[in-house]
Formats: structure tokens, sequence, C-alpha cells
């Protein structure tokens, strides 16, 4: 591609500022080709294969009591797992930000470990640890506690999973905090807690909402590190993405494709509200 | 941090007027105590499953290790996951650099939609990403009839891994590098084509030495991903033994045998390569942080 195509879009295309620097159109249309052969026409497929099911028969799949249970384990257990990131990422990432202790540059790299732990890896070695031989496991047996091959072990692999999200969300944020105004709540008379409530907090509700649905959207579509553990019981602790496999290993194309869909579906909607979760914490950072 | 707040000898005196000084931080009670909930959390959620990884693999001794580790099956499998790591870290490396040349030095409506469309399959889960490129080109597929016709796999072969790993891993280098291209602007660019040069060498002269580092980090943490991916890899796999199968995918077939201390001699290597990756990410931000 050389001058001519520039010129040329230079009068026709009229959605771009003018630029010296070249190579717009064939950067642009590198891009949007191997964005569509990657990305797109893959899940499109996966829409148009869909529509190959009748409406009644897309609903009789999808509203089976095994679907419905496979559904309510990934979203309740997520949702749960959420959460105790929300509370103990928080936790991590106050004492990283705020505090000095010996090793905080070692914890702070740990953090990072479950985006670069490959999730068979991990999903093995939490088995190995709750498992009731375990190194966990054994101290929770006697007191009646089972969590490997229950749904209390998905949880665990969830919150693994999980964690970084929060925490790698939420900190940027804190650090920016200008302590004045800290100082201004507390000089004025607030109590620590009130200032945490009244002023910081506030500033990273945007930041650990974000954090949260990162984390959430993430269990959602877990599998490698959930299988181990869970047990896969069908209507117990069997995930959507486990019933997925399992339906395309039945050859079930029809049952496998439509869970697919209704997963994807989902994560469209939490990409959705995360983004604008993001433009919320961008908005609320540069208020200040 | 809090030596120059507390104690600045200029304003010493100031402090004997004031009454009470204002809190700024938690009584040191409370600050232990989260530090220590911290702690334990994060040793309990990740720190004891890493070590653990490394016990498990040597509980039966350093010849059980290396035996597991040279069985035709693993080295087979190291073998393919190294080839299909090195192709989808190249495809990805080469559309990172051109969509963020793309989207970082051109204005143009649809952009943010378009970052957003990169990111896509962040948020698909590895699963589905297995099963579209089943549902496509499968023996049940849009187009697999064609493709037996024609005598192509893709589907439990390697272009298909190769494709799975590909659409898991898009978003890695570009997200690296968008961010950090818009933060340089273009002037340095208009600067290098207004003096003569051509767009290639500018490219190379200019743009490519600015991120060098950022690009370095996103290869890195595509490459950990690329190597580990087991979902959307199981699923287009077949898991034929030799031939199809993956590291992670070894692990989860000798562990499903019982055979742990292998599985975790396999696991091993990954969790090394994790710790590689990891230590690289927090030099390679220092530099990054450095520079800026």
């Amino acid at each position: 591609m050389g001058h001519g195509s520039v010129t040329a879009g230079r009068q026709s295309i009229s959605f771009r500022r003018r630029s010296v620097i070249p190579g717009f159109g064939l950067t642009f249309g590198l891009t949007v080709t191997w964005l569509s052969l990657i990305v797109l026409i893959p899940l499109a497929a996966l829409v148009l294969k869909t529509t190959e099911l009748s409406f009644e028969r897309f609903v009789a799949i999808v509203t089976a009591p095994r679907t419905l249970h496979a559904l309510a384990v990934s979203f309740g257990i997520s949702f749960a797992a959420a959460l105790v990131n929300a509370v103990f990422g928080t936790l991590v990432m106050w004492a990283l930000v705020r505090y000095d202790f010996p090793g905080r540059r070692l914890v702070d790299a740990i953090v990072d470990v479950p985006f670069a732990l490959p999730t068979a890896v991990a999903g093995i070695a939490l088995t190995a640890l709750y498992a009731e031989n375990g190194w966990i496991g054994s101290l929770l047996a006697p007191l009646g506690i089972k969590v490997a091959f229950t749904p209390l072990g998905i949880l665990v692999a969830l919150v693994f999973v999980g964690l970084p999200f929060v925490v790698r969300t939420v900190q940027p944020v804190l650090a920016d905090l200008d302590k004045q105004y800290e100082e201004a709540a507390a000089s004025l008379g607030a109590s620590r807690g009130q200032t945490i409530w009244r002023v910081v907090l506030p500033t990273i509700w945007p930041a650990l909402l974000t954090g949260f649905a990162l984390a959430f959207a993430r269990g959602i579509g877990e599998y490698g590190s959930v299988i181990f553990i869970a047990g896969n019981m069908p209507n117990v602790s069997e995930i959507a993405p486990l019933l997925i496999v399992v339906r395309l290993e039945e050859f079930r194309y029809a049952d496998a494709t439509a869970i697919a869909v209704v997963m994807l579906a989902t994560s469209f909607i939490l990409l959705f509200i995360i983004n604008r979760l993001q433009q919320w914490t961008e908005r609320r950072t540069t208020e200040r | 941090m809090s030596v120059a707040e507390i104690a600045p000898p200029a304003t010493a005196p100031a402090r004997v007027i004031r009454q009470a000084p204002p809190v700024h931080t938690e009584p040191p009670a409370v600050r232990i105590a989260i530090i220590t909930v911290a702690l334990v959390f994060l040793g309990l959620v990740i720190g004891l499953p890493l070590v653990s990884v490394f016990v498990q693999a040597f509980a039966k001794g350093w010849q059980t290790y290396v035996a597991a580790l040279v069985d035709p099956d693993a080295l087979a499998a190291i073998r393919l996951t190294l080839i299909v790591a090195a192709i989808s870290v190249g495809l990805n490396l080469v559309f990172g650099l051109v969509a963020s040349w793309a989207i970082a030095k051109f204005e143009f409506t649809g952009k943010s939609f378009l970052i957003t469309l990169i990111d896509l399959p962040f948020s698909v889960s590895p699963v589905v990403a297995g099963l579209v490129f089943v549902l496509l080109f499968g023996s049940q597929g849009l187009i697999g009839p064609f493709l037996q016709a024609n005598d192509i796999k893709i589907v439990f072969a390697l272009p298909g891994i190769v494709l799975a790993t590909v659409f898991v891993t898009f978003p890695f280098v570009a997200r690296e590098l968008i961010p950090l291209m818009q933060e340089q602007g273009t002037s340095e660019e208009e600067a290098a084509i207004s003096l003569g040069a051509s767009g290639l060498s500018t490219f190379f002269r200019v743009t490519l030495p600015n991120v060098k580092w950022a690009l370095l980090y996103g290869v890195l943490l595509c490459n950990a991903r690329a190597m580990g991916e087991f979902g959307a890899v199981s699923v287009v796999s077949g898991h034929i033994r030799g031939l199809t199968n993956t590291m992670p995918l070894q692990i989860e077939i000798l562990y499903n045998e019982y055979q742990f201390a292998a599985s975790f001699a396999v696991a091993s290597l990954l969790a090394l390569l994790a710790l590689v990756t990891l230590c690289a990410k927090t030099i390679l931000e220092k530099r990054l942080t450095r520079e800026h």
C-alpha cells in the first residue's frame, strides 16, 4: 500500500483526522481483518449455529434442571468468590499501599501469581492442599469441613483466580489519592474511621466495584482451576463451562452451543458494565 | 513516608502549639492486624499452592522427577507447547504492533469500540473460545465437510490448538502497547516524517525503541498464558497422546491416572515459567516507570 491509497483515503474517508504519519489504511485494515478472522467471525459462528435451533428447543436446553444448576453454581459461587476477594483484596491492597513491612515488595509480586500460573497447575495444587490428606484439608477434616470435591472447593479456586483483579484495580487509585484530603478531614476533627468511610472509600469505590466485576466475570468463565477440585457432581458441583465440555463429548452440539451462547451473552453484558465502571473510575480520579 | 510527616525540623516548634495531632493513619494495633490478615490470606490462597507444586513434584525423589520429564509423552507435550507458544506469540506480536500503530497514532471515530473488541477475548470463557473453533472446523461444523473433503485437519490437530491459543492471548501485546503509545503521542514520528524518513524507518527507528520494554512485557505475559492455556486447548485438542497434548493437558492426564508426582513434575516446569515471568515483569515495570 503506497501513497495512492493514503491520498484516496484522505478524500473519501472522513471518519479520521488528517495526519502526516503514513500507514493508517494498511494497519487499520490489517487490524480489522485479523480481529474479524480470529475473534469476530468465530464468535458470530457460535451465534449463527444457535439460530439453527428452534426457540422452544433453545429454551428447553437452557431451562433443563442440569443446565440451570450448572449456571447457578457458576454464577453463585463466582459472586461469592468476588465478594471474598473484594473484602480480603482490599485489606491486602491497603497493607501494600499504606504500610511498610518486611517483604512488602515480595508480597506485592506474589499477588500476580494467579495471572501467571497456568490454571491446570493451580487446580491440581489446590486440590492436593485441600484434599482430606492435604496440608490444609487434614486440618479441616477433624472440624467436619470438606473443601475438595464440594462447592466450597470451587469457591477456593475462584478466590485464587480472582484475587489479583481486585488488588490490581484498586491499588493504583489508592496510591494516587492525595493524602491532603485525609489530613484535611482529620484536622477538621474527623476520626480515622470517619475519614476512611467518608473520604477514602467514596474515592476507591468505583475501582473496587470494577475489580469485583472483573473477578466475577473471570470466575464465571473459569474452567482449568475448578474442574480438579470441584468433584464435578451434576446438579451439585458442576460448573457451566464443564457442562459445555460434557455435552461436546457426548456429541450433543446443540446443547453445548446453547449453553455457550448464554455464557457469551453474559460476558457481553458484564463487559459493558465493566466498561461503564471503568469510565466512572476515571472520572472520579480525574475530578480530584 | 511517615518520617517526613512526623518530624519536619523546621515546623517542630509549631507542634508544641497544636493540641492533638490529627490522625493520618490507623492505630498500630489495627495496622498490625491488617498486615497479619493480608499475609495469612495471601499465604493460604497463593503461597501454599505455589510451594506445594514443588514439594509434590519432588515427593518421590529426584529420579521420579527426572523420569517424569524425560518420558516420551511428556517430551512430546513440551515440544508441542513450545511450538504452539512460538507461533501464537509471534502472530500476536505482529498484530499488537500493527493494531497499536493504527489506534495510537491516528484519530478516528469508533476507536474506543475497536479497543473494546480487541479486549473481548479476555471476557470470553476459554471453553467457549475452544468451542467456537470446533463449531467452525469440526466434522459437524460450518465448514467441516469442506475441510474433510480436502483432507485438511484443523480441529484435533496443531492448527486448531494454535487458533484457540491465539484467540485467548489476542489482547495481551496490544493492551500493553496501546496506552503507552497513546501517551507518547505523535510528535516524534511527525518530526521524523517531515525530516524525510520513510514510514517504515520511522517505525523501526523512532517508535519501536520507545516501546521496546512494554513490548517485551506484553510478549512475556502473552507467552506465559499461551504455554499455560488449558480450557480452550482442551476443547480443540482431542487429547491424542504424544500428538496433540500440550503440557497443561499432559498434567491433567497424569493427574487423572493418579500419577501425582509425574503430574506435579510437569506442573513444576510451568510454575517455574510463571515465576520467571513474574520476576521479569517486576524488573521491566521498574524500568518502565524509571523511563517516564
